[in-house]
């Protein structure tokens, strides 16, 4: 989405990348259960300078009636950039991109939404990336699944998602816009840490079958790190700060 | 791509039953890939094709090769685009009209397989810096969907693109022209292999029937390149995977992948 600076130094030789931080760190994440009056479930997110709000609605009625599913309830994700989200504007209209990232964000969310409790509704999640800067697919389902808690939809355990990656030939953790245009690999994981399980993963760029175990074991620790501020997101909300 | 009907869920009892048993329907190890049949230089007119046979699935693919402008950022590059398309003979459940979310991740998920092992030397291909670059489209159409359809457009598209020979163009009065010079092959760096696995109640099984597929619980897609190494992937469907069933699938892949890797180098071997 940004240009390529072929003398921008990912990693500096103390082990410093880019934006200042270590190998193994993620960037600053602040994590708001609630926020929207008229949705069901909300939740914000800031992932580093990635800026994402997520409402959820349901289980009601689904329209179209022939979507309806007489045995199970269906969940249905649209993920959308808004246009000022990037540095050239992005027209309005669902890129294919986007409508990928929405169907892997729904595949990632099914595992942990009791759905069968719901026959012949919806649960619809409506994610608005306000801004971006790599890495908003991770950040969106992590806020989803907030959203969907908030809105008190019933679920095996909450996604937690941070991506690992490859920069200088080394395996880092939580690859920002720079890393992702420049460097050598993106890994995106989405782990429900209580039943650890992977429910979201791609990958793009080149690893050895070595780095490719290590970068998910990577990534797994980071989304333990996220998960840790998804729960205290929602004690904020429902208990005033304490777990 | 499919609805999943009561017939499917009727055959998932048989298919979870055979499975316990270490058995698949077809009598395939679990483990174990359909032939692979792959015929190229079937639609001469495109400059590279192929048409591909992995079990009852079958695919075609071109590649059209034409000078295009370069994006803003990539004038130093040539282009490079791998589409798919269902086409409504393919199943009877296939719709005509604007490509769903299946179809589209479908298209992405071949597209980035080839992209991300780097098997075209797009360096090579530049026109003019910055104004004019040869672009690859390679375009995929699924003739009769038997599930699986990753791995076969993967392998159509990798096999059209090998056999896939270039004309010249120069670069005349800031247009591209082109030259009487015999087109030639393009310069391939390695050969991506996509392995697609599916999981149904707990079994990994290497690429998925039609019956299979319907009733699939889950999903990954692995691409590897001629070096053994991991170059994309994707997972897909309703359920999620353990740390140890991730780990499988990588080794899966390169093992699986290499078989099919010798069927698409005797491919470039005899061009």
């Amino acid at each position: 989405m940004g240009g390529r600076d072929a003398t921008m130094v990912l990693l500096d030789e103390n082990g410093i990348r880019c934006d200042g931080r270590k190998i193994d760190e993620p960037r600053k994440i602040m994590i708001k259960a609630g926020g929207l009056k008229n949705a069901d479930g909300s939740a914000y997110i800031e992932f580093g300078d990635n800026k994402i709000l997520v409402g959820v609605f349901g289980p009601r009625d689904v329209h179209p009636k022939h979507m309806s599913d007489t045995d199970t309830g269906i969940l249905r994700v649209r993920y959308h950039m808004v246009p000022f989200s990037v540095g050239e504007r992005k027209r309005p209209a669902p890129s294919r991109r986007e409508i990928e990232i929405s169907k892997v964000i729904k595949e990632a969310l099914e595992p942990a939404v009791l759905l069968k409790k719901f026959p012949r509704t919806a649960v619809d999640v409506f994610i608005e990336v306000l801004q971006a800067d790599g890495g908003t697919r991770c950040a969106a389902l992590a806020a989803a699944s907030v959203a969907l808690a908030d809105a008190g939809i019933p679920m095996r355990d909450m996604v937690a998602a941070c991506a690992a990656g490859k920069v200088a030939d080394t395996i880092i953790l939580d690859v920002n816009n720079e890393e992702d245009q420049a460097g050598q690999a993106d890994m995106p994981i989405g782990y429900m840490p209580g039943l650890e399980k992977i429910t979201l993963l791609q990958l793009d760029g080149v690893l050895t079958p070595e780095e490719y175990k290590k970068c998910v074991r990577v990534g797994i620790d980071g989304c333990k790190i996220v998960y840790e501020l998804q729960k205290k997101a929602l004690a904020e909300k429902y208990f005033g700060g304490g777990s | 791509m499919t609805v999943r009907s009561v017939i499917d869920d009727l055959k998932r009892t048989q298919i979870v039953e055979l499975l316990g048993q270490n058995k698949r329907a077809d009598g395939r190890a679990l483990d174990e890939a359909r032939d692979v049949k792959i015929e190229v230089n079937a639609i001469p007119k495109a400059e590279g094709s192929a048409r591909v046979q992995l079990g009852d699935t079958v695919t075609v693919c071109g590649v059209k090769i034409q000078p295009d402008r370069p994006f803003p950022d990539m004038g130093d590059k040539g282009m490079f685009m791998c589409t798919a398309e269902l086409l409504p003979l393919s199943h009877p459940t296939v719709e005509t009209g604007p490509p769903g979310p299946p179809v589209i991740e479908l298209a992405r998920v071949v597209d980035r397989g080839i992209r991300e092992s780097h098997m075209l030397d797009l360096s090579q291909m530049v026109i003019e810096k910055n104004k004019s670059v040869v672009g690859v489209f390679a375009d995929n159409v699924v003739v009769d969907n038997d599930g699986n359809l990753f791995d076969a457009c993967s392998y159509a598209a990798t096999a059209a693109l090998l056999t896939a020979k270039a004309p010249k163009w120069n670069w005349v009065d800031e247009a591209p022209v082109l030259t009487e010079d015999a087109p030639v092959p393009i310069s391939i760096l390695t050969i991506p292999v996509s392995v697609t696995m599916g999981k149904i109640d707990g079994h990994i099984i290497v690429d998925p029937d039609g019956d299979e597929w319907a009733v699939l619980d889950a999903r990954i897609t692995i691409t590897t390149d001629s070096d053994g190494n991991i170059c994309a992937l994707q997972k897909g469907g309703s359920d999620g995977f353990t740390l140890e069933e991730i780990d499988r699938c990588g080794e899966l892949s390169v093992k699986v992948g290499a078989v099919v890797r010798e069927k698409l180098k005797a491919v470039q071997a005899g061009q």
